[in-house]
């Protein structure tokens, strides 16, 4: 049989042509999960968005302000309980302090060009989800949810950066199950520090807030309008 | 060279198209015996490109370029490109998706339905059918995933873990419609491969260049034409045969669904699914036969595809275009016997309203064209045939037209009516899809067996030699070394030319 193929040098099939369609088919059924995997994995924002730390124009520190002096986060974001978003104080919240302390450190400049020009410092946006998500912070802050679940804590970081995904899968996560999530009237949202009890009851503390249902909570429309 | 003329012409056509009690009419004309039908197919794969050919070819290539230039401005752009509105979101991309399907599914019908029904006439046509529906549903399977208006979101349709935990909706028959032509695609693909190993085998052997051998040797996986590779093709043909077999009726009833399950007047009916299978069939068909009766001139496939076929072909138009007319009088009869306003509105809004035109454009191409195809005259004329075919496509086209355009422009609200006017570049892209399939059909043509040598033997009286006590006989005929099918005499059929 070989001596026929060979004498009249014509190519049949030759032997290592044998390993093309398992390579072919190995290769196809691979690829057809490895690419979606590692592009998920890749993509996902776990990946792309979580350690994001932009520098921003002044050296400000939340370790120091929000951790170490224990300010009040609503003493700057004081919008956060009435509004959707939550707002970067103005320059003129700054200087309610700078003005007297700390007033000639270099560190502070922009913050006094702002003040002289009345052109805002121009702070780079961190938590920043895509503009078809209406996230509402008023929503969440009102309804037992502390400002540590979604940032992580800010009082201990020199230079803010994205602590959760927000990615969709992990906003529906607790939108499936906000129980765990959520704190007690008597506790302050803004606490970092407050971990439940023993006598915690999620469920109890969904009915007090008056959370919807799982079907409400995970409709698109809840979300995107 | 052939004229346009003698494409239609009946010169030297001989009519085996007769029915004799004593004997089988014979497929293949001429006393052709197998190694002539090797060579004449063969042939087609292995002489230089034609001029034909390539004006052809340079013409569905430019066509195809239009198609990708228009497919880059809609993905730049977004829909808006298109006519597409509030409330006819669906609108040309749909209607052309709908209508490549349907073209597909001549192609199973050929290979798997009449294969297991002994429909040994299939043999001269399966091949290029086959190939005829793979490149439609490539067509098709295009226009969803642009429609989405993302495309680099298409891949959403799968159910695919991802970030944002989300599924496609499992009950929703768009998904469903993903997984029917998916596996339609997957199942017809294979069965055109596996059918054509032999014949790219004797491509193979009859290769003079290096890279056919290779290219045709790779493809024919080491086929040799032992006893044992025939019994292992025959067996997984058989098998692709019976998987293909439920896919030919459970494609497009899942295309008819993303209509029927919806509660639009004129699309919430039960007889879709039956009725979209039958006018597939009657557009695949017709598209077979205006792909057939040019080609068999051009290369000079007239003793394969004889007129038998071509008769066989118009009878299977002849009874799916009139359960399709059947279908279409139902619809009425059922809207007005229902008594249900909005029903009653659709249809009448279909017939007489802004979009009537394309109503009566369907009646006459799919109702009335047909009719012609009662008289055997006609039908075993090649230009009455391939008119009556045109007309069906044509039909076919509009009834998709008409029945998304006229039930989305007008729903229950009146106040929701809106008119939708396709844009240039909605013509584009369907004449656009056009060169893309016909692009596909001719490297098919082009360098592939258009004909399954193979089985197209095998329904030959020389195949046949045992058992008219023949025997002894084909040992010191036509047998040629390189061939690996059974070689026989040449029997002379009792036809003589018309």
């Amino acid at each position: 049989m070989s001596e026929r193929i060979t004498s009249s040098k014509r190519l049949m099939f030759p032997r290592w042509a044998n390993y093309l369609l398992p390579a072919i088919v190995l290769g196809a059924v691979g690829g057809a999960f490895y690419l979606p995997v590692a592009f998920g994995i890749g993509a996902s924002p776990k990946t792309m968005a979580v350690g994001y730390a932009p520098t921003q124009p002044v050296p400000y520190s939340h370790a120091l302000h929000a951790g170490k002096l224990g300010i009040d986060c609503r003493y700057c974001h004081n919008t956060v309980e009435k509004a959707a978003f939550a707002a970067l104080p103005a320059t003129q919240t700054c200087m309610n302090c700078h003005t007297n302390l700390k007033p000639d450190s270099v560190r502070l400049q922009p913050v006094r060009d702002s003040w002289t020009t009345g052109k805002p410092v121009q702070w780079v946006k961190v938590h920043d989800l895509p503009d078809y998500v209406f996230f509402n912070h008023s929503a969440h802050v009102n309804h037992g949810v502390g400002c540590v679940e979604c940032h992580g804590r800010i009082d201990r970081m020199e230079v803010v950066s994205q602590q959760k995904p927000l990615s969709m899968g992990w906003c529906l996560e607790c939108h499936r199950n906000p129980g765990p999530h959520l704190r007690p009237r008597d506790v302050k949202v803004t606490d970092m520090n407050w971990t439940p009890g023993a006598d915690f009851d999620g469920e109890a503390l969904k009915k007090d807030y008056g959370i919807r249902d799982t079907a409400y909570m995970q409709s698109c429309y809840t979300c995107h309008r | 060279m052939s004229t346009v003329s003698s494409i239609f012409s009946s010169v030297g056509e001989i009519d085996n198209t007769t029915d004799d009690a004593r004997q089988r009419a014979p497929l293949v004309l001429r006393g052709r015996g197998f190694s002539s039908i090797t060579n004449s197919v063969s042939a087609i794969a292995e002489r230089p490109t034609t001029l034909g050919w390539k004006i052809a070819f340079m013409f569905s290539l430019s066509l195809l370029g239009m198609l990708g230039a228009c497919i880059g401005y809609l993905v730049t752009t977004g829909v808006g490109v298109w006519g597409n509105n509030q409330p006819v979101s669906w609108g040309f991309p749909i209607v052309n998706f709908v209508f490549w399907v349907g073209i597909g599914h001549a192609g199973t019908l050929i290979s798997a339905i009449l294969f297991l029904f002994r429909q040994n006439w299939r043999t001269g046509i399966n091949r290029f059918a086959e190939a005829m529906t793979i490149f439609a549903v490539v067509c098709a399977g295009m226009f969803p995933g642009i429609h989405v208006g993302r495309a680099w979101l298409a891949y959403w349709l799968f159910p695919l873990p991802n970030q944002m935990t989300m599924w496609p909706q499992f009950r929703s028959p768009l998904l469903w419609d993903v997984f029917a032509v998916g596996t339609y695609a997957t199942v017809s693909t294979l069965f055109w491969y596996v059918g054509m190993i032999p014949d790219l085998a004797t491509l193979r052997d009859r290769s003079k260049s290096k890279i056919g051998q290779f290219a045709y040797g790779m493809f024919a996986l080491g086929w040799n034409g032992s006893c044992r590779h025939w019994h292992r093709f025959e067996r997984m043909y058989l098998l692709l045969a019976a998987l293909a077999t439920p896919l030919v009726l459970s494609v497009h009833s899942v295309v008819s669904f993303d209509f029927a399950t919806s509660q639009l007047p004129g699309w919430h009916t039960t007889i879709f699914p039956p009725y979209f299978v039958a006018g597939a069939v009657y557009g695949g068909f017709a598209m077979v036969l205006n792909l057939a009766i040019p080609a068999r001139k051009y290369f000079g496939l007239e003793d394969i595809i004889t007129l038998r076929h071509i008769e066989n072909c118009c009878k299977v138009m002849l009874a799916t275009g009139m359960i399709v007319a059947y279908a279409y009088t139902l619809e009425f009869w059922t809207a007005w016997f229902g008594g249900n306003h909005f029903e009653r509105f659709a249809f009448m809004n279909r017939a007489f309203g802004p979009y009537a035109w394309s109503f009566w454009v369907m009646v006459f191409c799919n109702v009335v064209a047909p009719q012609f195809l009662w008289v055997k005259k006609f039908r075993t004329n090649l230009l009455i045939v391939f008119i009556v075919a045109a007309f069906a496509n044509i039909g076919m086209w509009f009834e998709r037209f008409e029945i998304i355009i006229t039930s989305l422009t007008r729903d229950f609200l009146p106040s929701s009516w809106y008119p939708f006017k396709p844009t240039p570049i909605d013509l584009m892209m369907l004449a656009g899809s056009f060169g893309l399939f016909f692009t596909l059909f001719l490297l098919f043509c082009r360098f592939l067996p258009v004909v399954a040598m193979a089985e197209v033997k095998s329904v030959m009286p020389q195949a046949h030699a045992h058992g008219n006590g023949e025997h002894g006989d084909h040992h010191k005929s036509d047998f040629q070394p390189d061939e690996h099918h059974r070689p026989g005499p040449g029997v002379e059929p009792s036809l003589t030319p018309a």
